[in-house]
């Protein structure tokens, strides 16, 4: 399979403190690689450069061959790279379509002044947009909200609505930062269900999760972090035999990796 | 949804009706020509005040418009006196050039936000009085006086605008001037806000991080918007100084920037028309008050604390439903 992401040697600094030390992996065409590892292990800050939000200190990221990383975040958004947030950040005041419709702006052909004067090309997109909105929302299960005022959703379906509007700007990868933080089993299985159909239906997916049990389901391939550094990259089944994974969350119950 | 359209222009009719014919035929009839002065000064205040209106949707609490209408009022006054430009030229040159430096500042300070981004606006209008004073071409305190009135506006021949010098009723003519550019305004903005271009701008004021996650330049638009916003301080500013036929550092002094976030404030930022219903209010308010003395700013103030804990989104909250379906 061809490579979609490939992460190289990445290093972050914060002063002395190094949060990220000389990371490489590479993400696959329509896979689902998760990114996993104890409190403190980096994660976090990988994801954020991995999505533009940080800029590293040595080492770079490349998505189809061409360097994304060091770039402002809505030009990786825009080479493909985009993510959703751990925290429950939507647009709060407008509907759950309107948060959708505004997430193609991507894809708008007319300019700004063509907005403004709503020539042809802007009416049409207005159409495919709002066309596209209720496809995305049919998709993850969100029809029957789509003129609900998105701060009023319960948890659930705000974490769907962040997928949403991730899945309207049509990336390339889609990075997901603990979609299932806060749920509890039957909603973490229904978004594992719902994360495979966007892989089967040929999305690429790197996740950053603590949710282990979760985790070993829905990964294709697993990369674990630990103080910065990777120390294991494998299928579910090599990282729950791996005796350094093992090490790393000694002390945290054997349920935490899926034993 | 035609019903909804009818009614829309319906309404749009009223009001130019109002502006354009009763009003006149009022104060003709009532002969009050000083209101005229009056009305003048509110729509062109509405005109600044629709600038900070702007910078409030994108996420910004703009207490800097002072600055721009001082800056435009200066660039159409030293245009017309030191270099014989005709005050109509000065007009959009006056708008872009503010817009021009409102982009050279708003690069650097649009990247604060909340009171952070207030308190550097609100300097702003302090140094644009500061340099106004100082800058050997604004001629210092003294100002820039006896401007002459806008002249002639004729295009291949044709006069569209007469000499106001040679009108009787200049305050007439002023009047009409300030109205037409406040309609014009309102309606750039009514459009603005209704079109993707607005919901871009909430996206800003809502998430920005999420806004630029999906693939939004929001350093370019907020500058766009902000860019906006000045044009419209320096038009109104502009005007101002033709009106007065004088300029002075102390023109537009930070109370003016305070009362243009005020406007927006009382008329509610939930709403285009907000910044203008609010300019009436508070102008006509505020004269109101004046018999009652030494007391006028305590009760306004009070009067102005107890509207916002009663009415946090603007006295507009009153008659249209709190949100319209989009």
């Amino acid at each position: 399979m061809a490579e979609m992401l490939e992460v190289s040697g990445i290093t972050k600094r914060f002063g002395g403190l190094v949060a990220v030390n000389n990371v490489s992996f590479s993400v696959r065409e329509k896979e689902i690689l998760s990114v996993i590892g104890p409190n403190g292990a980096g994660k976090s800050t990988l994801f954020k450069l991995i999505s533009s939000f940080l800029r590293p200190t040595a080492g770079e990221v490349r998505l189809k061959g061409e360097r994304i990383s060091g770039m402002a975040p809505h030009i990786a958004a825009r080479k493909g790279v985009v993510r959703t947030f751990q925290e429950t950040t939507i647009f709060k005041n407008m509907s759950v379509r309107e948060n959708v419709i505004i997430a193609h702006h991507l894809r708008s052909k007319a300019s700004l002044v063509g907005y403004f004067l709503g020539t042809g090309t802007a009416k049409a997109d207005e159409a495919a947009f709002g066309q596209s909105a209720d496809e995305i929302l049919a998709l993850l299960g969100l029809a029957s909200l789509a003129n609900e005022i998105a701060r009023n959703l319960p948890h659930g379906h705000l974490r769907a609505l962040g997928i949403a509007i991730g899945l309207a700007t049509n990336p390339s990868i889609l990075l997901l930062d603990e979609p299932f933080a806060g749920m509890n089993h039957e909603e973490t299985m229904r978004m594992v269900a719902m994360v495979r159909r966007l892989r089967d239906l040929g999305l690429t997916i790197l996740l950053v999760e603590h949710d282990m049990p979760a985790v070993m389901k829905i990964s294709d391939r697993i990369v674990v972090l630990n103080f910065g550094q990777k120390i294991a990259e494998g299928t579910p089944s090599e990282i729950q035999a791996n005796e350094k994974v093992i090490e790393a969350y000694l002390g945290s119950e054997d349920e935490a990796i899926g034993l | 949804m035609t019903r909804n359209r009818n009614m829309k222009l319906a309404s749009v009719a009223a009001f130019l009706a109002i502006v354009f014919i009763a009003v006149p035929a009022a104060i003709s009839l009532s002969g009050r020509i000083d209101l005229y002065y009056t009305l003048t000064s509110v729509a062109l205040l509405s005109i600044a005040s629709a600038g900070v209106w702007l910078t409030f949707y994108i996420g910004r609490i703009n207490i800097g418009q002072g600055a721009y209408a001082l800056m435009g009022a200066y660039v159409s006054a030293i245009l017309v006196m030191d270099h014989g430009w005709s005050f109509w030229l000065t007009l959009p040159v006056a708008g872009l050039f503010c817009a021009a430096a409102s982009v050279l500042i708003g690069l650097p300070i649009l990247r604060l936000r909340g009171v952070y981004f207030a308190m550097v606006t609100l300097t702003l209008t302090e140094v644009a009085r500061l340099l106004a004073l100082a800058l050997p071409i604004t001629n210092g305190a003294k100002g820039i006086v006896s401007i002459p009135l806008p002249g002639a506006l004729s295009v291949f021949g044709l006069t569209i605008i007469p000499d106001f010098a040679t009108l009787q009723n200049s305050r007439l003519a002023f009047y009409l001037l300030a109205v037409t550019l406040m309609v014009a305004c309102f309606g750039v903005m009514y459009r603005l806000v209704h079109s993707r271009i607005g919901k871009l701008c909430q996206s800003l004021q809502q998430n920005e991080e999420l806004a630029s996650s999906i693939g939004v330049n929001i350093a370019y638009l907020r500058v766009i918007a902000y860019a906006v916003s000045s044009f419209f301080g320096g038009v109104a500013g502009a005007i101002f100084a033709a009106i007065s036929q004088s300029i002075y550092p102390s023109s537009f002094t930070v109370t003016d920037s305070v009362n243009f976030m005020l406007n927006c404030f009382l008329g509610g930022l939930g709403y285009v028309f907000g910044p203008m219903l609010g300019t009436l209010v508070l102008y006509f308010g505020w004269d109101m008050l004046f018999q009652t003395g030494q007391f006028q700013l305590l009760i306004y103030s009070g009067l102005m604390i107890v509207l916002m804990l009663v009415l946090p989104n603007g006295l507009l909250s009153l008659t249209v439903p709190t949100r319209k379906k989009a």
